[in-house]
């Protein structure tokens, strides 16, 4: 049984501690049961199921660390392995940055957790692909999709008297439509806590839509232009503004390698560097993106603004670094929120005179840290608009731009929805640019 | 932010409790010292691998292969005069993968008993015929003979987890040194080693016994003038390698000079950590003043350390199989080079454009004596002067081009994982009359040399590329002149290789590689090296990346 109950867990965990003899000593145990299917060619490849708790032990003689995990929790298992985490503490060079453990902590109550996720079986994840390949056989075209389902705990306890549980559910989806010829390729994902939200059907209606429409694409002339970014172009596995909060450490800042270092020493903090429409925070009640209350190290986590009004107002901090520069630590946070508007991509379009829409972006990696300079493609689903309504498709652009200069190009910011586990809004840019063409589809 | 982003945002050396979460280090955390310790022999390894293959039989596979699994990884992560973290971890357990109603299968369980391996044998079968309800096309598999018992070892001369780690961290620390001494502001050095203990026995009637080692040691330095506000970084010249700890012995006969006036070298199968990471702070202190590059046409050199990524990501991809028939289109992508696209003839690249796909070259990251799924490696042709003859195939795809056989390039990334087709070493043969670098310097009149491997992005189809580098230097009239910055070149890929105008010879050629390669859903993990010698490419696109923020 991979999920243990908040009881179950803390019984292990006291019993490891009861079991260690270092300075100090935490303990954790992490444990999920995943299921996913894989379809390519409108037909199933590949399935599979995990279940897995691990326990991991982390040992201290005063500055010197050591880490053990085992995965069976018989007392002789967690006897060795509480041993071998102090024998590996015990040679361990001392830890110049080290913080002491956390004392008892004050969490809120995680609401991640469904369980209609949780009840997910290999017959539901089967229909899902089914229904998916079907919708794409009867108009012919293809599909290759992915669904993967997950359950998880994480339960932390110290011999300072921290003890931390929570649970959460995870949904996550994504299809690629194309057309038998090549000629078109669409894109659709999602994520949910609660899996009764969830739909094949509808987003691979979508994708299908997009791959039908951008048959025959045609080229423009590469260079700057308005654009309507959807929120997966902005925020999934390939996304700018995930490279954006990615960037918004401290320590490298204070370090002077960071777009937030200041000319001549210190950290960009509390300037104004975007559009004073952009304001990103985190908090892990929010109702669409629940997520965990307690990070790693079990400091919890809270409601934290980072970008408030275009300015930066705060940044992440560790323990130690907080500690060496007289700021307050931040907890790492589970999700991030970008405030928005109330209109839809469509809403967007109809706005808009000349420009062109990105349902996705891919291959995003970084050309200048100086000045979070980023490249990467369009994919699976660009088009021209003209006069409010999308006139035809385009053929993908590569662009080099950095979501710095982006926010400060801001035309108008959408309705936010869930991606990835964070809330993102479609934004509509000017002058983003986009500097060759590709022949891909 | 899910859990790779946290792993991405805080770097490898992050809090310890989350590093199962960084590729490799899966399984259990341990002292270093059980990385010495043997794990199952042989003939208990074949033993439980054919009561993997008679339960699968016995409940309806009409083929089943399992692979018993020991990998091992140790990572040492230093930053300055520091250790920031020294992990050792242990990964063990069966994967069962059968053929049921014509459909795969696939289970996996840590518990290594003959009633967990059962198990999971008879949960693959039930996972096949219930994916067999919605399948359309069924597995057809090229035949492959058994070999019976044999064995395969990688030729490593030290086996890095016997060297102990004091003498890692020395090294480590003292390429900190190294740079630090020569104006480093900042530098992280990391050391990892993997060992892939593989059992691999299927109903062909092969039971294959391999030890596979991998050793990456790499850094990075960066300079900081607080009074412009700038900072430049230069990363390590160094390859992941299929090598023990020799690889960390620099040895004078593995370095190869760069062009004259450089001070670069480029390293074979030894690599001198602290001579690049002195070079690397040098450099990055001079990427702070150098000229911008003003953009337009240039002839390319390329070192094989740069080369090899954009061998990687323009010939290694577009020529998987898997990605030509589509099964990637949701993730990695397609490919330009489909089946149709190979039959009208279309030259990939010039005349001088040889490539070959091999799992054999000694000390490579894909040299193995026999794949994930039995198959013995070889070497394989996929373009011929310019025209593609061949794709990367493993033996469920063989049949679908016509072809009898697999190229024997299936890999899994563990045990628990189900195998599946993997880039092989894909390699640009040297010329084979005499060209050294400088010569084939003095031909540019307008060109910029780039070393080492940067920023790099390709199209999902792979049409459309941007590559950085580590250092650029200008060439003008048969001459380097100076040092640049700023500089990206964006081509498309047959375009590229169109343009290329020949190697250097075989005393320039070198492997480089990578160390963590993605594909599949779930995402996979794998290593693979690139061999060639230094190239010119002529007239590309070369773009200037400087903005102001």
């Amino acid at each position: 049984m991979a999920i243990l109950s908040k009881d179950e867990a803390q019984a292990i965990l006291k019993k490891v501690l009861g079991f260690s003899k270092s300075d100090e000593c935490q303990a954790s145990l992490n444990g999920r049961t995943t299921g996913n299917v894989r379809y390519a060619r409108n037909s199933v490849s590949t399935a599979g199921a995990t279940d897995n708790v691990s326990l991991a032990v982390e040992a201290r003689f005063g500055k010197r660390a050591g880490i053990a995990t085992c995965n069976e929790f018989d007392d002789a298992t967690l006897r060795r392995c509480v041993q071998r985490a102090e024998e590996i503490a015990r040679l361990a060079p001392e830890d110049p940055e080290y913080m002491p453990l956390l004392g008892p902590q004050q969490y809120l109550t995680p609401t991640a957790y469904a369980a209609s996720t949780a009840a997910i079986s290999p017959d539901f994840r089967a229909q899902a692909a089914g229904d998916s390949i079907a919708l794409c056989t009867a108009k012919n075209l293809t599909a290759a999709g992915y669904l993967e389902d997950g359950t998880y705990f994480q339960a932390l306890r110290n011999n300072k008297g921290l003890e931390a549980y929570q649970q959460s559910t995870n949904v996550d989806f994504s299809i690629t439509v194309r057309t038998p010829d090549g000629t078109g390729s669409g894109y659709a994902t999602a994520d949910y806590t609660d899996a009764a939200k969830f739909n094949a059907k509808n987003l691979t209606q979508i994708a299908a839509d997009k791959a039908a429409g951008s048959r025959n694409a045609r080229a423009l002339e590469p260079g700057k232009y308005t654009v309507i970014l959807e929120p997966a172009a902005l925020a999934s596995d390939e996304g700018l503004l995930n490279n954006l909060m990615y960037s918004l450490g401290a320590r490298e800042a204070d370090e002077g390698r960071s777009f937030l270092s200041k000319k001549g020493g210190g950290n960009r903090k509390g300037e104004k560097l975007f559009d004073e429409r952009v304001s990103i925070y985190s908090d892990p009640l929010n109702a669409e993106v629940p997520s965990g209350v307690f990070d790693g190290e079990g400091l919890p986590v809270k409601r934290m603004a980072w970008i408030e009004k275009g300015k930066v107002s705060n940044l992440y901090t560790s323990r130690y670094w907080a500690q060496k520069t007289g700021q307050q630590p931040t907890a790492f946070p589970g999700n991030w929120i970008m405030e928005g508007g109330t209109q839809s991509v469509q809403d967007l379009i109809k706005g808009t005179a000349k420009g062109i829409l990105v349902t996705r972006l891919w291959y995003i990696r970084d050309v200048d840290p100086q000045t979070l300079l980023y490249t990467g493609l369009t994919r699976d689903g660009t088009f021209y608009i003209e006069n409010g309504q999308i006139k035809f498709p385009v053929k993908n652009f590569r662009f080099n731009e950095s979501p710095v200069i982006m926010l400060n190009n801001l035309e108008a910011i959408g309705r936010p929805v869930r991606i990835g586990g964070n809330l993102v809004p479609p934004l509509k840019i000017r002058d983003f640019t986009f500097t060759s063409l590709s022949d891909a589809v | 932010m899910k859990r790779r982003d946290f792993v991405g945002l805080t770097g490898l050396a992050a809090g310890a409790l989350w590093l199962p979460a960084i590729p490799g280090f899966a399984g259990d955390l341990v002292d270093p010292a059980r990385l010495l310790e043997p794990g199952l022999d042989v003939a208990a390894k074949k033993r439980l691998a054919d009561v993997a293959l008679n339960a699968a039989k016995s409940a309806g596979a009409t083929y089943a292969d399992v692979r018993i699994g020991r990998y091992l990884n140790q990572g040492v992560f230093t930053r300055e005069k520091q250790v920031q973290n020294i992990v050792s971890s242990e990964s063990f357990g069966v994967g069962v993968r059968v053929i049921a109603n014509g459909t795969w299968g696939f289970a996996a369980t840590n518990t290594v008993t003959d009633a967990g391996i059962a198990k999971a044998a008879q949960l693959a079968v039930q996972i096949a015929k219930a994916n067999s309800k919605v399948q359309k096309e069924q597995v057809q598999l090229a035949v492959q003979k058994g070999y019976g018992e044999v064995s395969w070892k990688a030729p490593i001369k030290i086996n890095a987890f016997e060297v102990p780690i004091k003498d890692k961290v020395a090294l480590l620390l003292a390429a900190n040194a190294a740079a630090m001494d020569n104006g480093a502001s900042f530098v992280n050095s990391v050391l990892f080693q993997v060992n892939e203990q593989k059992y691999f026995a299927s109903t062909d009637g092969s039971y294959i016994d391999q030890d596979i080692h991998r050793i990456f040691p790499t850094f990075g330095v960066t300079v900081v003038d607080r009074a412009s506000g700038k900072f430049r970084s230069r990363s390590a010249l160094s390859a992941p390698m299929g090598m023990g700890y020799e690889y960390l012995q620099p040895k004078a006969e593995d370095k190869v000079a760069g062009p004259a006036g450089t001070g670069l070298v480029g390293y074979r199968n030894s690599y001198d950590m602290l001579a690049d990471a002195a070079l690397a702070a040098k450099q990055a202190k001079q990427k702070l003043t150098c000229k911008s590059v003003t953009a337009g046409k240039y002839d390319l050199v390329l070192d094989p350390h740069h080369l090899g990524l954009t061998i990687h990501e323009s010939v290694g991809h577009p020529t998987e199989l898997d990605r030509v028939l589509g099964y990637e289109a949701n993730y990695a992508g397609t490919s330009f080079a489909t089946l149709e696209w190979k039959a009208k003839g279309q030259p990939y690249g010039s005349k001088q454009v040889d490539i070959v796909a091999d799992k054999l070259q000694p000390y490579s990251l894909g040299a193995v004596g026999w794949d994930d799924e039995g198959v013995k490696t070889k070497e394989w042709n996929l373009i011929e002067q310019g025209k593609l003859v061949d794709y990367q195939k493993i033996r469920d795809q063989a049949l679908k081009v016509g072809q009898k056989e697999s190229d024997g390039c299936c890999y899994s990334q563990s045990w628990q994982d189900v195998q599946f087709q993997r880039m092989p070493n894909v390699s640009l043969k040297p010329s084979t009359s005499k060209m050294s670098v400088d010569e084939m310097i003095s031909k540019v009149d307008k060109g910029i040399y780039i070393a080492g491997n940067g920023s790099f992005s390709i199209d999902q189809q792979r049409y459309n590329s941007q590559f950085g580098g580590q250092v650029f230097y200008a060439i003008e009239k048969g001459k380097i002149t100076e040092m640049l910055e700023d500089v990206a070149y964006q081509t498309n890929t047959l375009e590229f290789w169109g343009s290329c105008a020949g190697s250097c010879d075989a005393s320039d050629y070198r492997l480089a590689g990578f160390f963590n390669d993605g594909k599949g859903q779930p995402s996979q993990s794998s290593a693979v090296s690139h061999g060639s010698a230094t190239t010119r490419f002529n007239a590309v696109n070369v773009i200037n990346t400087a903005r102001k923020i």
